[in-house]
This record gives C-alpha cells, structure tokens and sequence, in this order.
C-alpha cells in the first residue's frame, strides 16, 4: 500500500514531512523545539 | 525612488510568487481535481482532458516550474542569503537561513521531477512521443507518483516559504 496512491494519504504524508523539517530546522537553529 | 537589492527584491519576490502560483496551483488541479475526473469520466470523454486540457496545463505548470526556481534563486542571490541557505544553514545556523533552505531544497527537488520525471512520462502517455501500450501504462503510474510526491512536498515546502517572512519574526525557530 501506497500512501500516494490516495490524495487523502498525499496530504498527511505532506503534514508529516512538515513536521520533521520543522523539528530538522529547530535542531540544526539551535531552537528549543518550534 | 532607489533601484537597490530592496527594490530588485520586491521584484524579484512578486515574479517569484506568481510563477510558483501558476505551477503549484496546476500541481494541485492534476492531484486534486483531473486525477480524480478522469478516473470517474465515461470512456469517450477523456480525449478531451488527454488532447486539449492536459497538454495546455503541463506547458503552463512545466514552464511556471522553470521560472520559480529562476526567480526564487536569483532573490536569494540579491538578498544574500543564496550560498547559506542552500547549505541548510549549516554554515552559520541562521533560523532564516534554515528555514528558507529547506523550502528551496524541496522547490529544487519538486522542479527535477517536473521536467525529469514527469513531463518526459506524460510525453508518453499523451501519446507526443512513441510508446507502447505497455509503456505508457507505466509511465502514468511513473508520473502519477512524482506528481503526488511533489503534491505530499509542495505542504513542507510552502510552509517554509512563508516561515522564513513569518515564523522567524515571531521568533519561532529559537
């Protein structure tokens, strides 16, 4: 199963890969988290 | 009136922006709208999106793909920040620098599948090049894929065009 096979998938694939750039660029900022 | 890096920037900026509306928004017609049509549609209709609608709709989103990236690379040169936010901001972990990175990567990847990976696929299925039944079958599944990849980056990407102007000032990203 592909999640790209359904737009559904395609859009919570896009918000989950939001979510690991955000805490990506937090770490490499040197933040505290977003 | 001054013609500086302000003024160039602005410039700049609104080329940037309008080209990127034209190629996501048409990335998002494909994903969210003819995709699903087509799917649905009786036989003897989908002529009309694969002759007349499709092949209008990649000229505009493969071209609109170009000159983003050309805009958006040559604003960042402007402004200064081209050469650390293509290093993630590894060189000097400038939020800013980050953020804006990360949108530029995903841009640059996003615009490789549009001219690599889909436009050479569609060719086929369109039937603008020889391809065997076989074939184009697999490049519609080849180029529906990168399409809905570029659908699923088009999400992170967009949130780090907007936060380098916006999450940063409000001081987000430490």
């Amino acid at each position: 199963m592909n999640p790209l096979d359904s737009l559904s998938g395609t859009v919570i694939t896009g918000l989950v890969l939001t979510v690991l750039m955000v805490l990506a660029i937090s770490a490499i900022a040197g933040g505290g988290g977003a | 009136m001054e013609f500086d890096s302000v003024f160039w920037g602005f410039l700049l900026r609104f080329a940037h922006v309008a080209s990127g509306i034209m190629w996501i928004g048409l990335l998002w017609y494909f994903n969210f709208v003819q995709v699903a049509a087509v799917a649905g549609m009786p036989d003897e209709l989908k002529p009309a999106i694969g002759k007349h609608i499709a092949p209008r709709a990649l000229f505009w989103f493969r071209w609109s793909a170009l000159s983003t990236v050309i805009f958006g690379l040559w604003l960042a040169w402007v402004e200064g920040y081209l050469a650390d936010a293509m290093a993630l901001g590894l060189t000097n972990s400038g939020a800013r620098e980050v953020t804006i990175g990360f949108g530029m990567w995903l841009g640059l990847i996003m615009a490789f599948n549009v001219w690599m990976v889909i436009w050479p696929n569609q060719k086929k299925v369109l039937g603008m090049v020889e391809a065997t039944d076989d074939q184009k079958k697999a490049s519609a599944r080849i180029a529906l894929m990168a399409s809905r990849a570029n659908t699923a980056m088009s999400i992170p990407m967009l949130f780090a065009m907007l936060g380098i102007r916006h999450l940063a000032d409000l001081g987000a990203f430490g």
